[in-house]
């Protein structure tokens, strides 16, 4: 278990990660990043997963279940569409650079 | 239990990685396959966890989620991804708030800050959720107009001050909170995102949609720290800030302020807002 200071820091370091991370992003390539990182945050499955795994009443249970329904459509369909994005933008862009 | 902390770090290691690779074109394809992969192992990992019950409710419940949503990423057309970002976004919110429902449902004993932040996290998760499935209805054209109507903000600000006391309420009362209270934290929750998204129009979508992504990124982070899972944690805030600041770009992009984007539906541009939309 993270607790106290050591999650600040942990907090910290990821927020300016992710800030320096695609801080010179092209235009271009706004929407797909987007989408990326909309795939990356179904990570959330594994707390979902993790949320269900222990429920214990029904309606633990059904709430866990529709939260596990709901996160892997957000890691599956987050993946195949950014797929699908950078996919077109190397045929039509790739190429020139 | 080294195992699955080991394989989370390398999740981490993963997306972040492949999100770098994200922001430059020479790179960009490679970039999600790396975060893919990081995702696959996540999830397999996890089934190892301790004390994980329901194993064949998760593999349905996987199942019933993934097909649908390959299916329907695989045959959209191209033009209509921005709705489907939405969509699936929304999906990762609402995911997070599921997660705080189960946690505050059950009652379990939390610290004061794991109980604040998973009461935020089930805020933000829960407008991102409701917030994200207006962008789509109405990047779809299901929901052509923008709906406005006399006193929005106040209305809105007055079921935000709602919301929080429930929340605030929720922290206080800890594990003794009634299953009713939290019902109705949620449902003021949801509401405000939906009235919160109506009145934008669909050529700011964009621009809302990169938010919702941020706080969904933010939500996940905090249930992260609830549930005690670095992967959730690091990937969550990563997004959180990474989905800021693109934003922002993409506010500036359109020459607009997020602000102007957010509340232009109540002001003096208000007017040429509608007719655009």
């Amino acid at each position: 278990m993270i607790e106290g200071f050591t999650a600040l820091y942990i907090f910290m370091l990821a927020a300016f990660t992710g800030y320096e991370v695609i801080s010179r992003v092209p235009v271009i390539l706004h929407t797909p990043l987007m989408s990326g990182s909309n795939f990356v945050h179904g990570i959330v499955l594994v707390g979902a997963m993790v949320a269900l795994g222990h429920a214990d009443t029904t309606l633990e249970q059904t709430i866990g279940f529709i939260g596990v329904i709901l996160a892997t459509g957000n890691a599956v369909g987050g993946y195949v569409v950014t797929e699908r994005m950078l996919e077109m933008f190397k045929s039509s862009k790739g190429g020139a650079k | 239990n080294v195992l699955i902390e080991g394989f989370y770090f390398l999740a981490a290691v993963l997306f972040i990685l492949g999100l770098k690779r994200m922001s430059s074109p020479v790179t960009a394809r490679g970039g999600i396959i790396w975060a893919g992969m990081g995702m696959v192992l996540a999830t397999l990992v996890t089934f190892l966890y301790p004390n994980l019950g329901n194993l064949g409710l998760i593999v349905m419940a996987i199942m019933v989620g993934a097909l649908p949503a390959w299916w329907l990423a695989k045959h959209v057309a191209m033009t209509d991804m921005p709705q489907m970002i939405a969509l699936y976004n929304g999906m990762g919110g609402g995911a997070a708030a599921t997660i705080a429902a189960v946690e505050l449902i059950k009652g379990t004993q939390h610290s004061l800050i794991a109980q604040t932040l998973a009461v935020l996290g089930a805020i933000i998760g829960s407008i991102s959720f409701s917030g994200s499935i207006i962008a789509f209805a109405k990047l779809q054209s299901i929901m052509k107009k923008s709906l406005l109507f006399a006193n929005q903000q106040l209305i809105n600000l007055v079921l935000f001050i709602i919301t929080l006391a429930l929340g605030v309420f929720i922290i206080i009362q800890g594990p003794a909170t009634a299953t009713v209270i939290i019902i109705l934290f949620f449902s003021f929750a949801l509401l405000f995102g939906i009235l919160m998204t109506l009145p934008i129009g669909g050529a700011d979508m964009p621009v809302v949609i990169s938010l919702y992504n941020a706080l969904t990124g933010l939500a996940v982070g905090f249930e992260g720290f609830v549930l005690g899972n670095a992967a959730m944690i690091i990937a969550g805030t990563v997004v959180g800030a990474a989905g800021t600041l693109l934003t922002q770009l993409m506010a500036r992009a359109m020459n607009r302020s997020l602000g102007n984007v957010l509340f232009s539906g109540f002001g003096a541009t208000g007017g040429q807002e509608m007719t655009e939309a």
